[in-house]
């Protein structure tokens, strides 16, 4: 390669790392979003052309081929997948990034002099070697991490923790030892590759800490763990950035990194928990089992059927929907829109209320609210709407439970007290689709149901919405 | 001494280290502009870029014969095209959707 190529090359990686920190400045609002996107798509075809381009690279055919073979399975999966699946689709794609940081630092290890990480004996600079160790450690622990996060998301899975005896301890022993390795590995200079058979214990032990962390962690921490995850798949591909001395990689690692880290406080704080909490996991079992245990519910509740519901609502003058993972799991966003509109004929006002940890994973609820056509300005956030339940007329609350529970403001010796929650109760009445008193994730009783202006609606969410347009 | 100063250069990997640091600085502010509506396709596009780690495998998988270096490289690209292909894909189809109130 020529000095002047070698300028080329990185000046291309340099406007791919530019183009996709404009594809994420696009997605401050949804008008710029999809002009964002197709940044982040000019930005990977110019990175990719140049480094197929570099004179290292001479023999195509099994790139273009693996390129048609993954890209066609990507590009079906993409255009099939139900809006409901996100979570587990996003968990599944943390995976192969993870995956693919690991196989590029393995045959980086094996043929460094390619990768130009080699002195002239056949050995692998010591800097690289911490490098590519780290970038391989992170990658595993982020594939066996999200396939845990996709098997719980996707149902395969129970999304209850499963707690090992004695995991704090396994866990900081087996970190420690990935650290040493790593030290060690960096220090050793006898094998030619340089540190012999420590590269595949880093990355064995990597691959098992990845599913001990993950277990413990229940389904509805699951968006802290996603948005954890999305941040490891950055940090590693910046580890092989640095191997590899690839701006784009850096900077895009770098941003990634930086934010699923942001997610994952969004979503800590949503739920007022510390990451470290969640990061221990065991939430939501242990208080589950105590309330099964504890005394049964005899309180009075309100129950009504569809036909009241639709009363009630047509007779509103303002109504707000507070929608949670009860919706996606029924597919009740098409029947919920299909009710708002008929609402809104009748000159109801309705608004959609989100929660910021409603769902799975960040921005669940907004993305089946767009899919079912709900114009993105009718959708608010928390703090932009919860003063408007005092004057709402009804608080329609479909398929969420904790982010409601006003035990949060009340209770201190409730768990989930602290964490923002959405005012239903102002509202002048509360209809809740449910399909049984039972408490919600955190394992919390909801108050709210015994009050004399909430009506439970016992039934499917889906059910109950198509039941309730009919009755419209 | 202004010979001895002509010899020592920048470690390179301070170099990409600035970068790294003053990127994640970027990253910072550029994804806390990102409105919450939008987090989920911030997650698939993050996911679609990060996959820029195909150019390693790219250069695994480039040199000519066969070895074992080569064939991980090559299923690395598979893995980074699945994700690059479906996570713009994906997102594109995301962002198709939001719609503003028609009037």
């Amino acid at each position: 390669m020529t000095q002047f190529q070698a300028d080329l090359t990185s000046v291309a990686y340099l406007v791919a790392a530019v183009l996709f920190i404009l594809s994420l400045r696009g997605l401050s609002s949804p008008e710029t979003s999809r002009k964002g996107n197709i940044f982040g798509m000019v930005g990977m075809v110019i990175a990719v052309v140049t480094t197929v381009l570099n004179p290292e690279v001479v023999s195509y055919d099994w790139i273009i081929g693996a390129l048609i073979v993954g890209g066609l399975i990507g590009y079906i999966i993409a255009r099939k997948i139900a809006m409901t699946a996100m979570p587990q689709l996003v968990a599944a794609f943390h995976s192969l990034v993870g995956l693919a940081a690991v196989l590029v630092a393995a045959s980086a290890f094996l043929d460094p002099v390619s990768f130009g990480i080699a002195n002239k004996m056949g050995q692998i600079y010591a800097a690289s070697r911490v490098e590519m160790s780290l970038g391989a450690a992170i990658g595993a622990i982020t594939f066996s991490g999200s396939i845990i996060a996709f098997a719980k998301l996707n149902g395969n899975m129970s999304g209850a923790p499963i707690l090992l005896p004695g995991r704090h301890v396994l866990n900081a022993l087996m970190g420690l030892a990935i650290i040493g390795l790593i030290g060690a590995f960096s220090m050793s200079d006898g094998a030619a590759s340089g540190g012999g058979d420590l590269m595949w214990y880093i990355i064995g032990l990597s691959f098992i800490i990845g599913f001990l962390l993950i277990i413990p962690i229940g389904g509805a921490d699951m968006p802290v763990v996603v948005s954890m995850l999305n941040s490891y798949s950055g940090w590693a591909a910046a580890g092989i950035g640095f191997t590899l001395g690839n701006t784009a990689l850096i900077v895009t690692g770098a941003l990634v990194g930086s934010s699923g880290a942001i997610l994952s406080y969004i979503m800590c704080k949503g739920m007022n928990r510390s990451f470290i909490s969640v990061i221990l996991g065991g939430f939501g079992g242990d208080s589950a089992a105590a309330s099964a245990g504890g005394q049964v519910e005899t309180r009075p509740v309100k129950q009504g059927s569809a036909e009241d519901a639709a009363f009630i609502m047509k007779n509103a003058g303002k109504v707000i929907i507070v929608p949670g993972y009860g919706m996606a799991v029924a597919q009740a966003q098409h029947a919920l829109k299909e009710m708002c509109d008929l609402l809104k004929e009748e000159g109801v006002d309705v608004k959609y209320a989100i929660h910021p940890v409603a769902g799975r994973m960040p921005g669940h609820m907004n993305v089946l609210l767009a899919e079912a056509n709900v114009p993105y300005d009718e959708v608010f956030e928390l703090e932009d709407i919860n003063s408007e339940f005092s004057q709402a007329d009804v608080a329609f609350v479909i398929g969420a439970n904790d982010v409601t529970n006003p035990s949060a403001k009340t209770d201190p010796q409730s768990p989930i007290f602290g964490m923002p929650v959405l005012d239903v109760e102002k509202a002048k009445t509360v209809l809740f689709i449910k399909r049984s008193l039972g408490s919600g994730y955190a394992g919390v009783e909801n108050e709210l149901f015994f009050r004399d202006n909430t009506m439970m609606l016992f039934s499917d969410a889906k059910k109950m919405t198509e039941e309730i347009v009919k009755a419209l | 001494m202004t010979e001895l100063a002509t010899e020592i250069v920048v470690n390179p990997f301070i170099q990409q280290f600035s970068v790294f640091v003053l990127a994640i600085f970027v990253g910072y502010y550029v994804v806390w502009s990102v409105t919450p509506a939008l987090h989920t396709p911030l997650m698939s596009v993050t996911n679609a870029i990060s996959s820029v780690i195909i150019v390693g495998a790219l250069i695994a998988a480039g040199p000519d014969g066969m070895n074992l270096s080569k064939i991980l490289g090559a299923v690395a690209i598979a893995l980074a095209a699945v994700n690059i292909f479906g996570g713009f894909a994906v997102t594109s189809r995301m962002l198709a959707m939001y719609k503003k109130k028609e009037k």
